[in-house]
C-alpha cells in the first residue's frame, strides 16, 4: 500500500474568452475605433492623415487632462480653473517663441527644437508657479465642498482670463510654427504634418513618464495609495497635503505644456481658448473615469479620433459626436472606462 | 401679502425696503424713467431676475451647479422666434412657441439630469458645460432654422410694438412698447411668486435637506435623484419661459444674447453675490449688478485716467476689466459671505 496521495487533477475551468477580455475592453476601444475609421473612410491616405491628427489632438488633450484627473483622484478637488493654465501656458510660450524669432526662423531643426523647448520650459515654470498660488489662495480654503470648489475655481478662471487681457491685450496673437516643423511629409501616399507627429511623440513620452513615475517610484506609490485612501496614507506618516500640492503644481505645469502644444497646433491664441479646450477635457475626464490616468489616456485618444473622423465624414456633427460618445460610454460604464477604486464612499 | 410671498418674509428691514424700492421702480419704470434706453434696462432687469432666481432654485436650493442654464433660456427664446417666423405675427404663434420651448427645455433637462445625476452630482456641472457649448455651436451652424450667428428678428402682434398708440396717461404717451413692458413685468412677477411658492413648499424643504446632506435625506426615505431631477426640470422650464418673454421684448434672438457663456457667468456671479438659496438674492443681486455694470465702469474709467502715469495700474483699472474685480469680489464672497448680500442683511452666515 503506497502512501501516495490519490491522483487528483483539478481542472480549473478557464473563463470564456469574452469574460477574460472584459477588463481589456477599454484598451481595445482605440484600435477598434481606428479600424472602424478605416472601414468608414474610403481613401486610405486620408484615413492615415485623419488618424495621425486625431492621435495628435488626443495626446494634447491627455497632457492637459492628466493633471486634472489626478488632482481629483487624490484630494477630491475639482478644478474648473484648469483652463486658465492652458491659456497662460499658451501666452507665455508664444511670447517666448516670438522673442526667439531668430531661432524659430532659422532652417535648423536643432535651433528650432531648442526654441520650442525654451518656450515649453518657460510656460511650465509660469503655470506651475501659478498652480502653486492657485492651490494656496483659491483651492485650499474650500477642501471638502464640491459646490464651493466649482464656484471658486470658476471665479479664479474669470480673474485669470482677465489678467491675460491686462498683460497681453485683448486681441488674438498669431504664432507661426518654427521653420523645420512647418509642412508635411508623405508616408504611404498620405500627407502627415510634421508637427502632429511631434505632438504624438511628446504626448506618448508624457504618458510613459507618468506611468513610470506612478508605477515604479515610491512617490508614485504614495500618490496611487492616496487616490485610493488618503487618510490611511496620512496615518502611515506621509504628508498627503504636500504630495497633493506637488501633484497640483505638476498638473498645472502639464496644462501649460499642453497650452504651448495647442498654440503651435492652431497657430493662433486667444484668452478664452483654455476654457474652450476644457470642454473636451471634461468629456475626456468623465469617460475615462475621474482620477484614472490610464482611463484619461484612452479617453483622450478616443475623443481626438472621433472628433477627427466625424469632422471628415459629417462636418457639422464634430462637437455633437463627442457628446454622443460621452453619453454612450456613460450608459455602458457609468463610472467611466477605468473606474477608480475608492476605499471610502 | 404674506400669502402672496408664500410666507417667506424678507426678515430684515433693510432688505424689505430694498425689495419694495426695486418693485416700485420696476412697476412704474415707464413713468419714473422715461426714455427707451431706461425702459430697455428695466425690462432686462425683470427678465434677468427671473433667470437668476430659477438658477438659484437649482444652485441655492438643490446644491447643483449647472452651466446649461442659458441653453434652456435660449430654448424658450428660440421657440418663440421660430414659431413667429413660421406662423406669422400672432398671439397663437407666441403662445405655441413659448409652450414648445417650455416642453423642449423640460425634456432635455430631464435627460441631462438622468444621465448625470444618476452617477454623481459633480458630473452634472461638467456635462452641462459640454452640452451647452455643443448646443451653442449647433445653433450657430443650423442657420436655416435659427438664423445662425446673425440670429433672427421677430415679428410680433402690432399691439406690442412702438408703432401702436393708445392715448396718454400722466402725460406719458402709451405705446405698444409700454404694453409690451407690462407684459414682461407681470410675467416675470408671476414667475417669481411661483418660484417663491415652490421653495417654501414641502418640496422646497426636502431640497434644502438634500443640499445640506444628501446621504441623510436618502436615509430618511426621500429619493434624492428624483428630487434633484424634478428641481432641474422646474428650473429649466422657468428659464425657458423667461427666455420667451425676453425674445418677445427684444423682438430679436441671437446666440450671444441668449446662449453665450458671458451670460452664464453673469448669472453665476449674481446668484452668489446676491445670496444663494434666498430667492430675494436674485432681485437684489440683479439690481446691484446692473447698476454696477453702468456706474462701476465709469468709476474705473475715472480711476484709470487718474493713475495713467503709473505702469500697469491703469490697465488693471480700465473699464473693460471690470469683470476682473467682479471675479475677485465673487471669490471673496464665496469664502466670507456664502449667503451673499441677503444673508448679510438678515444677519445670518
Amino acid at each position: 500500500m503506497s502512501n501516495t496521495a490519490p491522483s487528483h487533477a483539478p481542472t480549473i475551468t478557464r473563463l470564456p474568452l469574452a469574460e477574460r477580455l472584459k477588463p481589456w475592453l477599454p484598451v481595445l476601444l482605440v484600435p477598434v475605433l481606428i479600424l472602424l475609421g478605416f472601414l468608414a473612410i474610403p481613401a486610405t491616405s486620408s484615413w492615415l492623415t485623419l488618424t495621425v491628427s486625431g492621435l495628435a489632438m488626443g495626446m494634447m488633450i491627455f497632457v492637459i487632462a492628466s493633471g486634472m484627473t489626478l488632482v481629483f483622484g487624490l484630494m477630491d478637488v475639482i478644478n474648473f480653473g484648469h483652463g486658465a493654465f492652458i491659456s497662460f501656458g499658451a501666452f507665455v510660450g508664444t511670447s517666448v517663441l516670438l522673442a526667439l524669432g531668430a531661432m524659430t526662423g532659422a532652417p535648423s531643426l536643432l535651433l528650432n527644437l531648442l526654441a520650442v523647448a525654451g518656450a515649453v520650459l518657460a510656460a511650465m515654470v509660469v503655470t506651475g508657479g501659478m498652480g502653486w498660488a492657485f492651490e494656496r489662495v483659491i483651492v485650499r480654503p474650500v477642501y471638502g465642498s464640491h459646490l464651493k470648489q466649482i464656484l471658486v475655481t470658476m471665479g479664479g478662471l474669470i480673474v485669470a482670463e482677465q489678467l491675460i487681457y491686462v498683460i497681453w491685450g485683448g486681441h488674438e496673437i498669431v504664432i507661426a510654427r518654427p521653420e523645420t516643423l512647418k509642412g508635411a511629409f508623405t508616408f504611404a501616399g498620405a500627407a502627415l504634418e510634421k508637427y502632429r507627429v511631434l505632438a504624438v511623440a511628446v504626448g506618448l513620452a508624457v504618458f510613459l513618464a507618468l506611468r513610470l513615475v506612478l508605477r515604479r517610484t515610491k512617490l508614485g506609490l504614495i500618490v496611487r495609495a492616496g487616490v485610493e485612501n488618503p487618510e490611511m496614507v496620512q496615518a502611515m506618516g506621509y504628508n498627503i497635503t504636500r504630495v497633493f500640492v506637488g501633484v497640483f503644481v505638476a498638473g498645472s505645469a502639464l496644462a501649460g505644456l499642453g497650452g504651448v502644444m495647442w498654440a503651435l497646433y492652431q497657430e493662433v491664441i486667444t484668452a478664452p481658448m483654455g476654457n474652450e479646450i476644457m470642454i473636451l477635457v471634461f468629456i475626456v475626464v468623465i469617460i475615462g473615469g475621474l482620477g484614472s490616468v490610464e482611463g484619461c489616456f484612452i479617453g483622450a485618444l478616443t475623443v481626438g479620433l472621433v472628433q477627427n473622423y466625424a469632422a471628415f465624414l459629417e462636418p457639422k456633427l464634430a462637437l455633437i459626436s463627442n457628446i454622443a460618445l460621452m453619453v454612450a460610454i456613460l450608459m455602458w460604464r457609468p463610472m467611466g472606462m477605468v473606474p477608480v477604486v475608492k476605499a471610502k464612499g | 401679502m404674506m400669502r402672496l410671498l408664500s410666507g417667506d418674509a424678507p426678515r430684515s428691514r433693510v432688505l424689505a425696503l430694498l425689495l419694495a424700492l426695486i418693485l416700485l421702480a420696476l412697476a412704474f419704470a415707464p413713468f419714473l424713467f422715461p426714455g427707451s434706453r431706461s425702459l430697455e434696462t428695466a425690462a432686462r432687469i425683470c427678465v434677468v431676475i427671473v433667470l437668476v432666481a430659477s438658477y438659484d432654485l437649482l444652485l441655492g436650493y438643490g446644491g447643483i451647479v449647472s452651466f446649461a442654464h442659458t441653453m434652456f433660456f435660449g430654448m424658450g427664446a428660440y421657440g418663440v422666434a421660430i414659431a413667429a417666423d413660421r406662423m406669422g405675427p400672432g398671439y397663437d404663434a407666441l403662445a405655441l412657441g413659448a409652450l414648445a420651448g417650455l416642453i423642449a427645455a423640460g425634456i432635455v433637462a430631464l435627460l441631462v439630469a438622468l444621465l448625470s445625476l444618476r452617477v454623481r452630482a459633480i458630473f452634472f456641472a461638467m456635462i452641462t458645460l459640454a452640452i451647452a457649448s455643443a448646443v451653442a455651436v449647433l445653433v450657430s451652424q443650423l442657420s436655416a432654422y435659427t438664423g445662425g450667428e446673425d440670429g433672427m428678428n421677430l415679428r410680433i402682434p402690432r399691439e406690442l410694438t412702438p408703432a401702436f398708440r393708445m392715448g396718454e396717461v400722466f402725460g406719458l404717451r402709451i405705446t405698444g412698447k409700454i404694453l409690451n413692458y407690462y407684459l414682461v413685468f407681470t410675467g416675470c412677477l408671476a414667475l417669481f411668486l411661483v418660484m417663491l411658492r415652490i421653495v417654501n413648499s414641502p418640496f422646497g424643504r426636502v431640497m434644502l435637506a438634500i443640499r445640506e446632506n444628501a446621504f441623510r435625506a436618502e436615509a430618511i426615505g426621500y429619493r434624492v435623484v428624483v428630487y434633484r431631477a424634478v428641481a432641474t426640470c422646474l428650473s429649466a422650464m422657468i428659464a425657458a419661459l423667461a427666455g420667451s418673454l425676453f425674445a418677445i421684448w427684444l423682438r430679436y434672438v441671437g446666440p450671444s444674447t441668449t446662449l453665450g457663456m458671458e451670460l452664464m457667468m453673469d448669472i453665476l456671479l449674481i446668484v452668489v453675490i446676491g445670496g444663494m438659496g434666498t430667492m430675494y438674492g436674485a432681485v437684489v443681486g440683479t439690481a446691484i449688478f446692473v447698476l454696477a455694470q453702468n456706474y462701476l465702469k465709469e468709476l474705473m474709467g475715472g480711476l484709470s485716467e487718474a493713475t495713467s502715469a503709473l505702469p500697469l495700474i491703469p490697465d488693471l483699472l480700465s473699464p473693460d476689466r471690470w469683470l476682473l474685480w467682479l471675479g475677485v469680489l465673487f471669490i471673496l464672497s464665496v469664502y466670507f459671505f456664502p449667503t451673499g448680500i441677503v444673508g448679510r442683511l438678515r444677519g445670518t452666515r
